[in-house]
């Protein structure tokens, strides 16, 4: 195992361990917490997340302003959920505030006959010229579940894909960095990807 | 570019072993879960699923057991079922390292357990499970399919591994399942099980487009063309298969690359 320690932040209550042993695989030393003294001395910080946004949030309002400053200073990966929480917003079940990192709001799939909501299986990324997407060329295949995507600028955007509309499939801005796809359950270039982000923390 | 379509290898476990059953009955002995799984995902598959179908208190530890080893050892989606009933239950599989749970005749007994989880976990983690069997015996209230062979009939959910009927429509299940919040609908036919004459497909098709979420066309699979059909005539977003990849008749790989030549999208 590496050395960089990643707080995976345990805000709610699914599937953590396949993160966890992600993050070990991509050679780091993750530590589930809502401890404040382990997400301030923690390397870089991951938020994961399945379920409903107005839920992670409210599940997330203790640490709010302590990840904020943090990820002031290290970087931070939100995954699925916790990429749509980096957010200003979201209109999932009315419109609930978010982490306000990235500009734009998290909107429902739009409904086209035969396409079914939530996305659920490979789709590919196109990822942009983004120290997270090194080594992972245009086309690689992915896992998403979601019914929800993150409407916002290109200069946010770090990888595109397809699914009824065309949408950013992950998002930056500095230290801080989300990806709508589960990377812990997408096979060797899930795993590559999160290696890049532990490369980012050493 | 776009998303795929899925197969999904299906694992029949009793006491932490494979096995794999002719319309649920007659089971043989296929090795460790956890290396089969691992084999399945060397060759391509999109997700795994584990079905306990001897599920009991007992073997719940041994479940809990195989998921946190495939989990440690496998990136990819994990779906778990058979025998779960409670909320408990549930959370105790997800933090083991399944990403999904499928609900059969629970969901059937008890509805509300749906609403519940997904409100907790979210719809994600739910796949309803439906086993169905044919009712030519038409009332009011139930949804009329048009059989190849020109005959009607309506499809019955049944429950308890397909040992009692429960005069409810399959479409409307499906259809209030997803209202509850089951993100997938996991649909086997007991007409077609085990018998490897191809997936139920005017019953796949019907409820595929009667709910918007996806659905895994289960049971029947015996050849390459009837993934295929699953896909194309069944309108199924995954398809679902054991003993003719347990028995080595085919590799997930081959399948895709059959599908591909066809124009069906593919992870290869």
């Amino acid at each position: 195992m590496g050395t960089s320690e990643v707080a995976v932040l345990d805000y709610g209550l699914g599937n953590l361990r396949s993160v966890v042993r992600g993050l070990e695989a991509a050679g780091a030393r993750p530590k589930i917490t809502n401890d404040p003294e382990i997400i301030q001395s923690a390397d870089g910080l991951l938020l994961p997340g399945v379920g409903a946004f107005a839920e992670g949030m409210n599940k997330l309002a203790p640490l709010i302003d302590l990840v904020k400053k943090e990820a002031a200073k290290k970087p931070l990966l939100g995954i699925c959920l916790g990429m749509q929480m980096l957010l200003e917003e979201s209109e999932e079940h009315g419109l609930h505030k978010g982490l306000g990192f990235v500009p734009g709001t998290v909107r429902l799939f739009p409904k086209k006959p035969g396409m079914k909501i939530p996305q659920m299986g490979w789709n590919t990324i196109s990822p942009s010229a983004h120290p997270l997407f090194e080594g992972i060329p245009d086309g690689t295949y992915v896992y998403f579940v979601h019914s929800y995507y993150a409407d916002t600028t290109p200069e946010f955007t770090i990888a595109k894909t397809d699914y009824i509309v065309p949408y950013a499939s992950a998002v930056g801005v500095g230290n801080v960095m989300g990806v709508q796809f589960h990377p812990e359950k997408s096979g060797d270039a899930g795993i590559l990807i999160l290696k890049n982000f532990v490369q980012m923390i050493e | 570019m776009g998303l795929t379509r899925r197969i999904i290898p299906c694992l029949d476990l009793k006491a932490g072993r494979v096995v794999k059953g002719v319309n649920f009955e007659g089971l043989r002995d296929a090795g460790d879960p956890v290396e089969l799984a691992s084999r399945y995902n060397e060759q391509g598959a999109d997700e795994v699923v584990f079905l306990d179908i001897a599920a009991s208190k007992d073997n719940r530890d041994t479940m809990i057991d195989v998921i946190g080893r495939a989990a440690d050892q496998l990136f990819l989606p994990l779906t778990v079922g058979g025998g779960i009933r409670t909320v408990k239950d549930i959370q105790e599989i997800l933090r083991a390292g399944a990403d999904k749970v499928s609900l059969n005749t629970s969901a059937v007994k008890t509805p509300d357990v749906i609403n519940e989880v997904s409100r907790l976990f979210g719809n994600q983690c739910i796949v309803l499970a439906e086993d169905v069997r044919r009712n030519y015996e038409m009332r009011d209230g139930v949804t009329p399919i048009h059989l190849a062979d020109g005959r009607v009939c309506w499809y019955e959910v049944v429950i308890y591994g397909g040992s009692q009927r429960t005069g409810i429509d399959a479409v409307s299940w499906a259809q209030n399942g997803v209202e509850r919040g089951a993100g997938e609908i996991l649909l086997t036919s007991m007409e077609t099980d085990g018998v490897k004459t191809g997936f139920d497909l005017e019953i796949t098709a019907a409820i595929s487009e009667n709910v918007d979420v996806p659905v895994i066309a289960s049971g029947g699979v015996g050849t390459l063309e009837h993934f295929y059909d699953g896909f194309v005539k069944g309108k199924a977003d995954a398809c679902l298969a054991a003993s003719v990849f347990h028995y080595g008749e085919m590799t997930i790989r081959s399948v895709k690359e059959y599908l591909a030549s066809r124009g069906v999208l593919v992870r290869l």
